[in-house]
This record gives structure tokens, C-alpha cells and sequence, in this order.
């Protein structure tokens, strides 16, 4: 567990954008670019944890749980589909249980060639008052999991509804993921300190999320389509100097909606047709840059 | 610290749901819905008219347009009381000006406090749903079963009697809905609810009650209310959702479905009214819509179903 000092998590060090070692992408891309779609499962029904409310209405939050259960039922394949025109592979974000519950939604983010990591086992168990042994058994669990539905072995951890406890990252590391996307410090991969492995964080974002363009952001799907190609313009830009990332993180229930889908299959088609992007998955641009580190971190 | 054991148990994770009020399948895998005259694309649109009283109950939650300030709320009640008196004109006259036929989701005091508007309805050839008694009629898991059913009960007589009619269709207000209310709705004798937004196109419960998705994402209180955008975006938003879901339908063969929720005191003020004016006058034009009522889209989705 990284020491807690005068407020510092412990997570990592301090390492100014500027004059840092270049890093570089296959072909001379600047940009490597990864979409994480959130495959997710919500219960309608789930137990209370004592630090974290679920649903915000009375059990069944009919709105709550229909508008998630559209990606399940819809908007999963309208996304989806925008993305393989595009040659865009995805890295998933998966609530491991819906392996069991909506296996066709797995099964064909698998055939596509996506990557899967894990947002734990349902978006409304939190992490939140775990003790270790757990922790461990949520851990275990997706790793099992997804092996049994997919044949893949995860390699990443995006925390259930981004709910963590202070010895998360010591224990993926120990189980052998190698990245993290649940810290928001950078635009590029940096190293994570932990008590073994060795564990990346690779950039997320919060701020071009599909949920928070549209909730909090308010934005328009024409706008948030815009704000997508400026963020990629821009690192398009400064990778020149050094390796960027940029994800963009999505819901089908949200980006999959019929008045949004258009404006960002245009983003894709923008993106694509540029030059500049190395669209790929999360474990290869880790793998990437992991090639590239010197010392401790190599 | 440390969790209760339970919370690290999952007795509902298996294939399907983890509920039993209907059963899962993906739209794009379904017998293709087919349309009257081979449209593409159902445009239902489903106006909300709605009576807000001046003393809120909040029981078991308050609606959202509900009042906001401490009693007397005039403002309040008197801005909905304008989309009432005067919005909802405008959006009937764009309606007719179009020539297209809608659904009217209204409240049971409505058709007690003015008959009026319920004969306007009636002789324009639209639809009424039935929703709820007035914007105190909420409903969510807590609500007494006997509360619940003859809240249910209430707005249905008092829609018929205005009307004629009995309804055949229910929305709750905001969409909540309790545990009981599928069942209840059926029991009542109704044929389908606009609540469940998972979807976009009719599907039913275990029980029978068909479901015809009334998605909020789409409606001018999401996108201008909540979201706060223009008129010109929201108009501009539903134009190209049509234009997907009528390119889907003919790379598919498959009937789909835009619904156009909308709220009198929200898209009926006079600068915002332009705005859908344009948009249904837009919609109507095209050769592959079918504007068209819910009881209209759900029989003809029945017809093809299985």
C-alpha cells in the first residue's frame, strides 16, 4: 500500500510535462489513440453499500436501470459497428458479470478483436469498505471470469464505478496487471509505484467521457464530437515531441443513441483519415511504452 | 473495515436478468417490424399535458416541473398552467398545420378541470394515454399496492369519461414506476406503457403488457430543460437521429421508431415554437416516415409479432 504523506497518495513522482524522454509510437504515429467502450451490467436490485448509494430513486429505478439496459439490448451493436467501419478495435471496460447475464455482448466485442480489462464485477458493487481478502476475491473473480468467457487474461483494471481502496493498486500489480486507468494525472503512460509488479497508468480521461461531455458538460452531440477532435488535434500535435495518448471512453447508451451516433462516427472517419494516430488497444501502447523505459521501470 | 459476506454474493448472476419482468433479446437480431405502406421510420409523437396543484405532496417524490418555491409558488404554477392554455395550442396547430396524428399523454385532472382540451384532442384525431391522476399521481416502490391501483383506476375513468374512450396506454410520471405497477397496469386492462427506456421498439413483459419505449434522451425536457440547449439543437438532434434510424431501416429492412417527447410549457413558448414547427413540417415530408399514434404502432408491431 503506497505511504499516505501530508495528504500524497504515494502513487507516483512528480515529472513536469516538459523535457521529459521521448517517447515514440510505431510507423512515426504521434498519437496512439484506444476506445474504451463500458460494457456494464446494473443491478436492479442491488445490496446497499454504507459508503456509496446506487441507484438514487427507490428499487427498480426504471429510467436508471432501461437506459443502461439499452447498450445491453441496442446500442452496444450501433457503437460497435461505427467502430469496425472505422478500423477502431476496442478496450473494454467490463463488469465482469455480464459474461454470465448478456454473453452475446461479449462474445461479440471478443469476435471483434477487442480487448477486455475489468471494471469490476456490476457497476453498483463498490469497492468501498473491502478488506483485503475481498479485494482479492473480486480481483480473482474477473481475472476467471473473463478467461472462461473470452480466453483472455486482463491486464487492466478500471475500478467498479471507479470506487477504489487505498491497496487497489498493490493488488492487481500483485496478481500481474500491468496498467491502471484510474488515475488522471497525464497524457502520457507514466509508471505507478507499487510493492510489486510493475503497474502503468495509462490516460483515461474523464473530461472527453461520453458521460461527462453529455451530464456534465451539457454538450450536444455536434459539440462533443467537436471537443473529441480538438483533444485530438492537440495531442496530435504535442506527440510530435513525444508519444501522447488519447481514449476516448463511451457508453453505448449514451454515444449509441440515435441523435449522437452520426456526429461520432464523424469523429472516427476524422481520426482515421488523419495520419497522425496509432489506433490500436490499451495493452499496446502499455507495450510500447514499456519497451521504451530505462532503469526501474523497464 | 470490512463488508458484509452478502455483499460479495450474486444470487441473480446468471444468463438473462436479473429480474423477471421480461426477457432479454437484441433489437438488431429480431423478425424485421414492418411498418403500414413499407415506412421506415415510426415518428410517434407523444405530448405531455400535465396539472401541477400549488401544494406539492411529494409522496412518494416530487415531479420534476413541480413547484419549486414556498407556498404560493404562482410562478410556477402559472407557467405550467401557460403550456396548458397556450402551448399546447401551438403544438396542436403545428400537429394539424403538418396533417399528422400524435399521442397525448394526459393527466386525469386534466380532463375533470377542462373537458375543453380533451374534446380539442379527441376532434383532432389523436391519441389519449393515460398519465397518472395529476403531478402529485407519483409512483415508486413504497407507494401502498391499494394507493397504487386506484391511482390507476382514477385516471382512467376520469380520461374515459371526458373522452369516450378508455385509454390503452399509461405513463407514469418521470417514468417511475414501483415494483407492482406492471402488474397493476395490466390488471387494469391496459394494453401497453411508454416507461421503460431500454429499447427502441415495442417489446412485452412476461405478463403480456407491451412496452413502447418513450426514450427520454430524446425529449425536449432532457435536452432543453436538463441539458439546456436551444430549440434550433433539440430540432436539430431529432433530424439526425431520423436520419439514422431511416438509413438503419433500409440497410436492415426493419421498421424503426423516433419518439418525439415533448411538454407544452417547454417547446410551446413563442421562441422555441419555430423550431418544432420546422422539424414536424421537415418530418412529414420525408417519403419514409409514418407518423403515427401509440396504440397505432403497437398494433401494427403486434400484428408482425413472433
Amino acid at each position: 500500500m503506497p505511504q499516505t504523506l501530508n495528504g500524497d497518495p504515494g502513487l507516483y513522482d512528480f515529472s513536469p510535462y516538459r523535457d521529459r524522454p521521448r517517447v515514440v509510437w510505431p510507423e512515426g504515429k504521434t498519437v496512439a489513440v484506444w476506445v474504451a467502450p463500458n460494457l456494464e451490467y446494473y443491478e436492479i436490485d442491488p445490496p446497499a453499500n454504507p459508503h456509496r448509494k446506487s441507484w438514487t430513486k427507490p428499487h427498480p429505478d426504471v429510467v436508471g436501470y432501461g437506459h443502461r439496459d439499452h447498450s445491453n439490448r441496442v446500442s452496444h451493436w450501433r457503437m460497435a459497428d461505427a467502430m469496425s467501419r472505422h478500423g477502431f478495435p476496442g478496450s473494454v471496460s467490463l463488469s465482469v458479470a455480464l459474461c454470465q447475464h448478456h454473453p452475446e455482448v461479449v462474445a461479440d466485442a471478443n469476435a471483434r478483436g477487442w480487448e477486455f480489462f475489468s471494471h469490476g464485477i456490476y457497476n453498483t458493487r463498490y469497492s468501498y469498505g473491502m478488506d483485503e481478502a475481498q479485494e482479492r476475491q473480486i480481483i480473482e473473480d474477473s481475472i476467471r471470469t473473463v478467461k472462461d468467457a473470452t480466453g483472455q487474461t486482463i491486464r487492466g483494471w478500471l475500478a467498479p464505478a471507479l470506487t477504489h481502496t487505498p491497496r487497489t493498486l498493490d493488488l492487481i500489480a500483485e496478481y500481474g496487471l500491468d496498467y491502471t486507468c484510474d488515475l488522471y494525472h497525464d497524457d502520457q503512460v507514466q509508471a505507478v509505484k507499487t510493492a510489486t509488479g510493475k503497474l502503468a497508468s495509462i490516460p483515461y480521461s474523464l473530461e472527453v467521457n461520453d458521460h461527462y461531455g453529455f451530464f456534465v458538460y451539457n454538450m450536444s452531440p455536434r459539440e462533443y464530437a467537436d471537443a473529441l477532435i480538438r483533444q485530438y488535434e492537440r495531442l496530435a500535435v504535442e506527440g510530435e515531441k513525444s508519444g501522447t495518448v488519447m481514449c476516448i471512453p463511451l457508453h453505448a447508451y449514451l454515444i449509441g443513441q440515435p441523435h449522437r451516433i452520426a456526429a461520432f462516427e464523424g469523429v472516427l472517419e476524422h481520426i482515421a483519415a488523419d495520419g497522425r494516430a496509432w489506433i490500436t488497444r490499451a495493452g499496446e501502447i502499455v507495450d510500447a511504452w514499456r519497451a521504451q523505459q530505462t532503469g526501474a521501470a523497464a | 473495515m470490512t463488508l458484509d459476506v452478502a455483499y460479495l454474493e450474486y444470487p441473480h448472476r446468471r444468463h438473462g436478468y436479473d429480474h423477471d419482468l421480461y426477457a432479454w433479446s437484441n433489437l438488431h437480431e429480431r423478425k424485421p417490424v414492418v411498418w403500414p405502406n413499407g415506412k421506415g421510420v415510426a415518428v410517434w409523437v407523444c405530448i405531455d399535458l400535465e396539472w401541477f396543484p400549488i401544494t406539492p405532496e411529494d409522496q412518494p417524490f416530487r415531479a420534476p416541473g413541480h413547484m419549486q418555491t414556498a407556498y404560493p409558488d404562482y410562478r410556477h404554477y402559472t407557467s405550467r398552467e401557460y403550456g396548458t392554455r397556450v402551448g399546447f395550442y401551438r403544438l396542436l396547430d403545428a400537429l394539424a398545420k403538418a396533417n399528422v396524428v400524435a399521442s397525448v399523454a394526459v393527466n386525469g385532472a386534466i380532463a375533470e378541470r377542462y373537458p375543453q382540451v380533451v374534446a380539442d384532442i379527441v376532434a383532432a384525431g389523436h391519441e389519449i394515454i393515460a398519465h397518472s391522476t395529476d403531478m402529485n399521481g407519483t409512483i415508486a416502490t413504497g407507494l401502498p399496492e391499494a394507493d397504487e391501483r386506484a391511482l390507476i383506476q382514477h385516471s382512467l375513468d376520469a380520461l374515459e369519461k371526458a373522452s369516450g374512450q378508455r385509454p390503452r396506454g399509461w405513463l407514469s410520471i418521470a417514468r417511475s414506476q414501483s415494483w407492482n405497477t406492471v402488474r397493476l397496469l395490466k390488471e387494469a386492462g391496459l394494453d401497453y406503457s411508454c416507461d421503460w427506456v431500454n429499447d427502441e421498439l415495442p417489446w412485452r413483459f412476461n405478463n403480456g403488457l407491451i412496452n413502447l419505449p418513450l426514450n427520454h434522451e430524446l425529449s425536449d425536457r432532457q435536452i432543453v430543460t436538463v441539458q439546456q440547449h436551444s430549440a434550433e439543437s433539440y430540432a436539430q438532434q431529432m433530424t439526425d437521429a431520423y436520419d439514422w434510424l431511416s438509413r438503419e431501416a433500409k440497410q436492415s429492412g426493419g421498421g424503426r421508431l423516433l419518439p418525439l417527447n415533448v411538454t407544452p410549457y417547454i417547446l410551446g413558448l413563442p421562441y422555441r415554437i419555430a423550431a418544432f414547427e420546422r422539424l414536424i413540417a421537415d418530418l412529414a415530408a420525408r417519403p419514409d416516415a409514418w407518423f403515427a399514434r401509440g396504440d397505432q404502432i403497437i398494433d401494427a408491431w403486434a400484428t408482425g409479432e413472433g
